[in-house]
Formats: structure tokens, C-alpha cells, sequence
């Protein structure tokens, strides 16, 4: 693009550049008020759910308000026996086994296959590279009928088998790729001195790349452990009886149930349900959001 | 993708060092075993099964009778006699042509309102992120179905304007918007690959801009679009594979039905019940192989389509 070179430095500021230099004085003010404005529209259904899960049954019919009128911790009681027979601690435990599964899946099976992917050379790699990258476009839609038709006639439905055991076999191409890219990005030289040392490639694999790559594996346990625990469609599935549900699957419970009754405490199990989320946002929350702008997970 | 650097040359058979050849034969057994979960993996959770969802495809079969060949019956059904097939397509490509386009404006304007180092920036950035976070989980979308309702805080909020409310959940014109609605609020994971976008121009761009005498609005066309245009591809990419397979909050809010009268019915949810409902397992894998194509076509087409207006940097000013 031609630019004018001959325009005096001095008259600049009365044009604005969006990086960099200053706007004008007021430009900072009005920009902090649209942000805190959309700031408080995007967090009012988060405020509204914690608020109303203090409030009566009465009271969440006729009060919009965030604030309770009357303070009532009663709901997260009643929420928790909610179930006839099986306590929201059931579901918990479920859902921690799952997620837990998931993540020590993801860890383990998606950084050996990372591994051999960045740092070995065997025959058919690219092209096996190729179908790790197919497999990431592959909607799981797609597979849930067989792979409900396999996990029924392994009789796997109604455990945590169905959800875990695939994550042990690197099934979560995203990751693969994520620790192939991060792999890729640990100097050679490392590998070629442990070689030298007469390392072979297991003892490379667990003692020189592993350990470089927990970054990785962090972003990679953060993120299974929260899709893993917001998860509904595949527990949906495979989750039919009572004992085996999940949280996402009780909270449903709540709904299924009718009656205003109803209501109160399952706002209160649903501002529990997302306890585990935000610790985990608040602990990682820095990697959180700065992995999204490299790896372009999303949430 | 294969680093051909290091791989040693034909030449270098003779030359190479003793250890040569049974290491590399050694390492491509290693490199084997490594791959070994993700190829049974990639066999049997994921291939075989698609190859057997195919061949259900073409049969009855509700789990407790072997399935019965059927030919192309499940196909046909399918396209000329189920309204509500058509219903789940019209539903899922109006959700996926409206939410798309909205998260990505909301992201791309925050986007833009960040990206100067302003005062409180980084917190900002998390607390934004906040909804993406949580968004896709049962629980959000429950207290959408109340925020919504006949007797929600949305019509409260209206009251307070004058504007009457109505269930919006319950009517079938508006119960899609609240999806979309809900898709939108996410914007925190795509303001955030803006973000890193917008990081990346050059502030001299905007500079000569400005002397050229360009204004706020002829940058943003003419200098932040183009040279944001990997991103927002990247961005509607991603997005729009996510939109077509959107599930949780269309099911978790119209109860398991799609309703009221199919309005919410998305692909994925109509799939959902006919296989996990009723199981007509050969009838949900005619459609999964639909979907699947669909969604190919559709990606193709994104990409095809980013020929013509996705502006790389290297490419220069011709």
C-alpha cells in the first residue's frame, strides 16, 4: 500500500491508531463501560443461577432478582436425598471416576502416540499421521450406534467402561495432535545425546521427552477433565441405570421430575455440578486461556 | 509434515555407522508399539465400527433381533417419507447459519475492544471466558430453560421496558433464538484466537492507515479484516463444525423431544432418538452416514470458500 510519507508527525495524534498510541481521554473511559456492560450480560446467567439456587420454590417463580429475599440453604439438602433411593454423592463419585479415567487415558495413550508420530521414523508414518488428522474431523455422532452395538454385547453399558477404556486408546485425536506440535517443538539434540548414551527409544520416550512435555500433559489433563465432566451426549447413552449415573445425567433427573417443587433444588445441584469446573478454571486459568490461542481448543 | 531432514540418504547406506541398520530397524518396531493403543484404537473403536454402522445402515435392527437387509428402505424413508428428518435439517441448518455468524461478531467486537493494553485486560480476558467454560453443560442449559420461561427473568427484564413477555421456550417461533442465543454467549473461546489474531498485525499497518487519513471504520475493512482473515477462518472452521453437531442444551431444554412442534429438533437430537429412543439402530446409522457426508460437503465447501476471501500475509500485496 502507497503511504504518504510527508504528513508531520505532529498532527498524528488527532489520528487514531487502534494499537499503540493513545485515543483520546474519554475513549478509555466509555471503553471500560461497554466492557464491564457486556462483562456483567455475560455473567448475569451464572449470578442468576447462584442466586436462585438460595431462593424458595415460591420465590424463584416470582422473583427475577439475583438476591434472595429469604436465605434459603435448605434447597442444596433437599437437592443432594433429591433421588429416591441414591444421593447426588453417588453421581459425584461416578462422575470423578469417569473424569479420572479419562484424563490418566488421554495422558498416557495420547503421548505414546505423539511420540512415535514426532520422534521415531517407522514405515507408513505420514500416512498414518494423515489418518490421526482424518480421525479429528470425524464427528462422534457417527460412531455412537456401532460403538453402542460393541460396548452392549461386551456388556459395558451401565459402567464407566464405555467412557474410559476408548480414551486408553488414543480415540482423542485433538490431543494427539496437540502433544505432536509440542513435541516437535523439544530440541533434537536432547534425544540424539541420550542416544549417544545408548538410550533406546523407550528410555528416551520416559526419560527425556516425557518430562519436557508436561505442559502438554497439563493442558491435556485440564481439558479432559472438564469436556469429560460437562459431557452429556455420551453418558446419556450409556448411562441407563440409576447407580451409574453421572452428574450431568442426575441433574436431568431434576427436570424429568415435575413440579415447582422440583426447581429449587436442582438449581442447587446445578451450582454443585460446576464446583469442579471452576476450580479448575481458577487453578489453571492462566494456561486456560493462553492455550486456546496457541492450540485453538476450545471450550 | 515429515521432517526429510534428518532421515538419512539413499548414499548414505554405505557410510552409515554400524549401528545403522538394526536401529532403525529397532526403532521402527519401537515406533510400532508406541502407536499400538491408537492403531487398535483406530481399528476397533473407530474403523471397524463405522464400517459395521455402514453395513446396519442398510438393515432393521433394534438390538434383540439380528438385523434384517433391508437394502435402501432405511434411505428412502428417510429423504421422501419422514417429515421429521426434514424438520431435524431445516432446524439444524438454521441454528448453525444463525449462531455461527453471531458468536463470531460478539467475539470479534470484544475482541477489538481488548486488544489495546488497557488496565485490567487479563482478568477481563478470563472472566469473558467464563461462559465457554460452562456453557456446554447440562446445568447452563437448565437455567436457560427458567431464564426463558414463561415466568423467566428475560420476561422480567422485558417488563421493566414495557414489553410484554411470552414463554419463549414454549413458542416454536422463538425457541431456536434462545439456542442460538445460548451458542452466542459462548463467544469466549473465538474472542480469545481473535485475540492472539489481532495480537499478531503489525501497529505500522494501522499507522499508514491512519496518514493515508483512513478512519476507524476504513481500518477495520481494510487493514484489521484482511489481515485477520486466517484467524476468522480458523475461527469459522471450528465453529462451524461445532454448530452442526450442537446436542446438550437443545435436548437437556425442550425435555428430550426437540420441541415444541420440532422447532429444536437438531440432527444430532432426532438421531439420538431414533437410535436411543426407540432403537432403530439401522435407521440412526443411515442417518450418522448422512450426517457424516453432510458435514464433508460442508467443511469442503468452508474451505473451498476460503480461497476467496482468507488473505495470507506471505501472499503480499501482489
Amino acid at each position: 500500500m502507497a503511504t504518504t510519507t510527508v504528513a508531520p508527525v505532529a498532527t498524528s495524534p488527532a489520528a487514531p491508531g487502534p494499537a499503540g498510541q493513545k485515543g483520546r481521554w474519554y475513549e478509555g473511559i466509555a471503553a471500560h463501560v461497554v466492557l464491564i456492560a457486556i462483562l456483567l450480560v455475560a455473567l448475569y446467567p451464572i449470578a442468576y443461577m447462584f442466586g436462585t439456587s438460595f431462593k424458595s420454590p415460591q420465590e424463584i417463580l416470582n422473583n427475577v432478582n439475583v438476591f434472595p429475599r429469604q436465605f434459603s440453604p435448605g434447597n442444596y439438602v433437599d437437592g443432594w436425598n433429591g433421588i429416591p433411593g441414591v444421593t447426588f454423592g453417588t453421581f459425584f463419585l461416578n462422575s470423578a471416576v469417569v473424569a479420572i479415567g479419562v484424563v490418566v487415558g488421554n495422558a498416557l495413550a495420547c503421548s505414546l502416540a505423539a511420540f512415535a508420530f514426532a520422534r521415531l521414523k517407522f514405515p507408513l508414518r505420514g500416512f498414518w499421521f494423515a489418518i490421526m488428522i482424518g480421525t479429528l474431523l470425524l464427528p462422534h455422532h457417527v460412531l455412537i450406534v456401532p460403538q453402542y452395538v460393541l460396548f452392549n454385547s461386551l456388556e459395558w453399558i451401565n459402567t464407566p467402561l464405555p467412557l474410559i477404556v476408548p480414551k486408553f486408546l488414543a480415540t482423542e485425536a485433538f490431543f494427539v495432535f496437540l502433544m505432536v506440535q509440542f513435541m516437535r517443538g523439544i530440541p533434537r539434540s536432547l534425544d540424539e545425546a541420550a542416544e549417544i548414551d545408548g538410550c533406546g527409544p523407550y528410555r528416551r520416550f520416559f526419560f527425556v521427552v516425557l518430562p519436557l512435555t508436561k505442559p502438554a500433559l497439563v493442558t491435556t489433563a485440564v481439558f479432559s477433565f472438564i469436556w469429560t465432566w460437562n459431557d452429556f451426549f455420551t453418558q446419556l447413552v450409556y448411562l441407563n441405570d440409576l447407580d451409574s449415573y453421572t452428574v450431568p445425567i442426575g441433574l436431568r433427573l431434576f427436570l424429568d421430575s415435575s413440579g415447582q417443587a422440583a426447581i429449587a433444588p436442582m438449581f442447587a445441584m446445578s451450582v454443585l455440578s460446576l464446583v469442579p469446573v471452576f476450580l479448575f478454571f481458577l487453578v489453571f486459568q492462566r494456561l486456560i486461556v493462553d492455550g486456546i490461542n496457541t492450540s485453538g481448543i476450545k471450550g | 509434515m515429515v521432517d526429510t531432514a534428518v532421515r538419512p540418504t539413499p548414499a548414505g547406506r554405505h557410510a552409515a555407522p554400524p549401528r545403522g541398520r538394526p536401529g532403525r530397524r529397532k526403532e521402527a518396531i519401537a515406533g510400532y508399539v508406541f502407536l499400538s493403543p491408537w492403531l487398535l484404537g483406530l481399528f476397533g473403536i473407530t474403523l471397524l465400527p463405522m464400517l459395521y454402522s455402514l453395513y446396519l445402515s442398510f438393515t432393521d435392527y433394534d438390538l434383540l433381533q439380528d438385523p434384517e437387509w433391508v437394502g435402501l428402505e432405511n434411505y428412502e424413508r428417510m429423504f421422501t417419507g419422514d417429515p421429521q428428518f426434514w424438520n431435524s435439517v431445516g432446524a439444524t441448518l438454521l441454528f448453525a447459519i444463525t449462531s455461527v455468524p453471531l458468536k463470531l461478531a460478539v467475539a470479534l467486537g470484544v475482541a477489538l475492544l481488548l486488544y489495546r493494553n488497557r488496565r485490567g485486560v487479563g482478568l477481563y480476558r478470563s472472566l469473558y471466558y467464563v461462559p465457554s467454560l460452562l456453557g456446554g453443560s447440562v446445568a447452563i442449559a437448565i437455567v436457560w430453560q427458567t431464564l426463558f420461561g414463561g415466568q423467566g427473568a428475560i420476561n422480567g427484564l422485558l417488563a421493566v421496558f414495557g414489553i410484554p413477555g411470552r414463554a419463549w421456550i414454549a413458542d416454536p417461533a422463538f425457541a431456536l433464538g434462545t439456542l442460538v442465543i445460548l451458542a452466542a454467549w459462548q463467544f469466549g473461546a473465538p474472542m480469545v484466537i481473535f485475540l492472539a489474531g489481532l495480537k499478531q498485525i503489525p501497529t505500522e499497518m494501522f499507522e499508514a492507515a491512519a496518514l493515508d487519513g483512513a478512519g476507524r471504520i476504513k481500518q477495520f475493512w481494510h487493514v484489521t479484516l484482511p489481515l485477520l482473515s486466517p484467524v476468522l477462518f480458523f475461527n469459522v472452521v471450528l465453529e462451524t463444525i461445532a454448530g452442526f453437531q450442537g446436542f446438550t442444551a437443545a435436548f437437556v431444554i425442550s425435555g428430550g423431544t426437540g420441541g415444541p412442534a420440532d422447532s429444536t429438533l437438531l440432527y444430532t437430537v432426532y438421531l439420538y432418538l431414533r437410535g436411543f429412543g426407540d432403537f432403530q439402530m439401522g435407521y440412526a446409522s443411515a442417518m450418522a452416514w448422512v450426517f457424516l457426508i453432510a458435514l464433508g460437503v460442508i467443511t469442503a465447501f468452508v474451505f473451498r470458500s476460503g480461497s476467496l476471501w482468507v488473505h495470507y500475509a506471505d501472499e503480499g500485496d501482489r
